[in-house]
């Protein structure tokens, strides 16, 4: 069964394209484009892992982080954040609350591909520890 | 005391005159010039005049000194540079011997305090922006697409068409707004050749104008109905609104001319309540020329906010080190107040978060005009806040407890606040 991969991205053209690369590599993607309901989206989806862009319209992606942390459901789930902004106090604040992977824009598709398969790849359990 | 005498010695010394020679030019004996240098005879009138016309000086000058204003000024200066250098107790001296140098030093201290403002307004509108970080963020989000996408086109594995028109689609489109995005910040971030900086709309491109002299217009003051000749050039929107400006502030110093109103001012504190009821004028008359006083009135640092019934800021003069965006302003600053209650003045202390806090005192009040095309339409709306940054511990009577506000919710770190509309740029977490 393809791990499913929840793209928390407000930009609709990064979307159909990290869409399509994780697709093609055999990932079931779905799409969140607004903050605000992000959280509402992950509880329905329930996917392996989230792409989470750091700044979205609503809620920021540092909250919904922030967030996802907090909920016992979701505190582990692997969370790879993407971001524009590259100082080393937003990748220390994406780390502190609990991001697993920081990643800035632009990125390149192979760099994505594996970062997301070394998280939720056929070789990592489903269950990841706590 | 008197130190007509002292001044006159002072003077003769600077241009080298023997006191024999300046008393036989005026009709006098030395020894009588010697007590009047002394300060042990009073001087006036013909005497005085012939005085000064043989030291080649103004008679007021020396009746009466330097230009306590221009002496405040000077110690003002001294203030902001490093205060060891500067022999402060020949202040007025300096500036009643060289007048003209004293101008200039007042004039460049004056200059050099307007620049470090608008370094400080670039720097902090660069690194703060909300406007500059969303244009930023679109420009990096169209790169990433651009090149996201390209890889997947030029890649080894086929893409059929469908997709590939798609994503040819997707990349013109990001193309399309990198390329104006990328127009739009090199025009904001191009100054014109006089250095001034360039501004994003007509209204922030007046109040610039205005802020050269703080918001004072000395040529309004004289009577004058147009643009000063100094006024730098401005574009068509910008020169439409300070000519409106100028009508209201002619009418605002007919009503309020600066000769009762400053000693008034000074009077109640620069209270604008106590001075509204004084005077008999609107507190947002009052408000206004507080706000426009000349730089040389000892007048605490006051800021002034002007806003339509829909909460758009129309004007805005923000206390020295204090700069606030007209975008987004917190809607808890009392401005915002004051238009739930027309005609209601609203006033009380708010502190802005920081280390340390910054507390100010501010009044408001909002004033309602009959719609000019008749009563059928909304009336119009405008409120008027004054501003002035509080002066240490009150010992006076307990005030009411300050109203938190903040700079605008894109930039405030009071992550719980009820009256919070978006999330702020990074989040501020005290906790973290």
């Amino acid at each position: 069964m393809a791990r499913r991969v929840l793209l928390i991205e407000d930009e609709p053209n990064i979307i159909e394209a990290i869409s399509f690369i994780l697709s093609r590599d055999g990932f079931t993607v779905h799409t969140h484009e607004n903050g605000e309901s992000a959280m509402d989206k992950v509880r329905a989806q329930r996917p392996d892992m989230i792409i989470l862009d750091a700044m979205l319209p609503g809620k920021s992606g540092f909250d919904i982080l922030r967030e996802l942390r907090a909920d016992p459901v979701t505190s582990n789930l692997p969370v790879l954040m993407l971001t524009a902004r590259g100082q080393a106090k937003d990748r220390e604040l994406a780390i502190r609350l609990g991001a697993d992977v920081f990643m800035t824009k632009p990125f390149s598709n192979a760099e994505i591909c594996a970062q997301v398969r070394a998280l939720i790849g056929d070789d990592v359990p489903r269950d990841r520890p706590a | 005391m008197d130190r007509t005498g002292s001044r006159i010695r002072a003077r003769r010394l600077d241009a080298k005159i023997a006191q024999r020679d300046l008393a036989q030019t005026v009709g006098i004996s030395a020894s009588y010039l010697n007590l009047i240098e002394h300060d042990r005879r009073r001087i006036g009138g013909k005497l005085l005049s012939q005085i000064a016309a043989a030291l080649g000086l103004d008679q007021a000058l020396l009746a009466e000194g330097a230009d306590a204003g221009l002496v405040g000024r000077m110690r003002a200066a001294a203030g902001v540079a490093d205060a060891q250098m500067v022999e402060a107790p020949q202040t007025a001296d300096l500036a009643a011997r060289y007048p003209g140098w004293a101008r200039l030093i007042v004039a460049q201290a004056d200059q050099i305090a307007a620049l470090n403002q608008r370094a400080q307004m670039l720097e902090d509108r660069i690194t703060h922006d909300p406007a500059l970080a969303t244009a930023l963020h679109g420009v990096i989000s169209a790169v990433t697409s651009i090149q996201s996408t390209a890889a997947i086109l030029t890649g080894d594995t086929k893409v059929d068409a469908d997709w590939q028109a798609r994503f040819h689609r997707n990349i013109f489109e990001d193309a399309t707004r990198l390329a104006q995005t990328s127009a739009a910040l090199i025009a904001y971030f191009d100054a014109p050749a006089n250095g001034a900086p360039v501004s994003l709309s007509p209204l922030e491109e007046m109040e610039q104008a205005l802020f050269q002299t703080g918001f004072h217009r000395a040529a309004q003051e004289r009577g004058g109905k147009s643009a000063a000749p100094d006024d730098p050039p401005l574009g068509p929107g910008a020169a439409g609104l300070l000519a409106d400006y100028d009508a209201r502030y002619s009418a605002d110093t007919a009503a309020l001319p600066l000769a009762t109103f400053v000693p008034a001012a000074k009077a109640v504190g620069y209270d604008p309540l106590r001075l509204s009821a004084q005077m008999g004028r609107p507190l947002a008359q009052v408000m206004r020329r507080l706000a426009s006083l000349p730089g040389d009135v000892d007048a605490p640092p006051l800021g002034l906010v002007i806003c339509d019934a829909a909460g758009v800021v129309r004007l805005l003069k923000s206390v020295p080190g204090l700069e606030l965006s007209r975008a987004g302003l917190c809607p808890l600053w009392p401005v915002f107040t004051a238009l739930g209650q027309p005609g209601r003045a609203v006033a009380g202390p708010v502190v802005l978060p920081g280390a340390p806090e910054v507390r100010l005192t501010c009044h408001a009040i909002a004033d309602v005009a009959a719609h000019p095309d008749g009563p059928h339409m909304p009336p119009l709306i405008e409120a008027t806040m004054l501003l002035r940054p509080d002066d240490g511990p009150d010992d006076g009577p307990a005030v009411a407890a300050p109203i938190p506000v903040g700079a605008g919710c894109r930039l405030c770190p009071r992550a719980q606040c009820p009256a919070r509309r978006e999330p702020a740029v990074v989040s501020l977490e005290p906790s973290l």
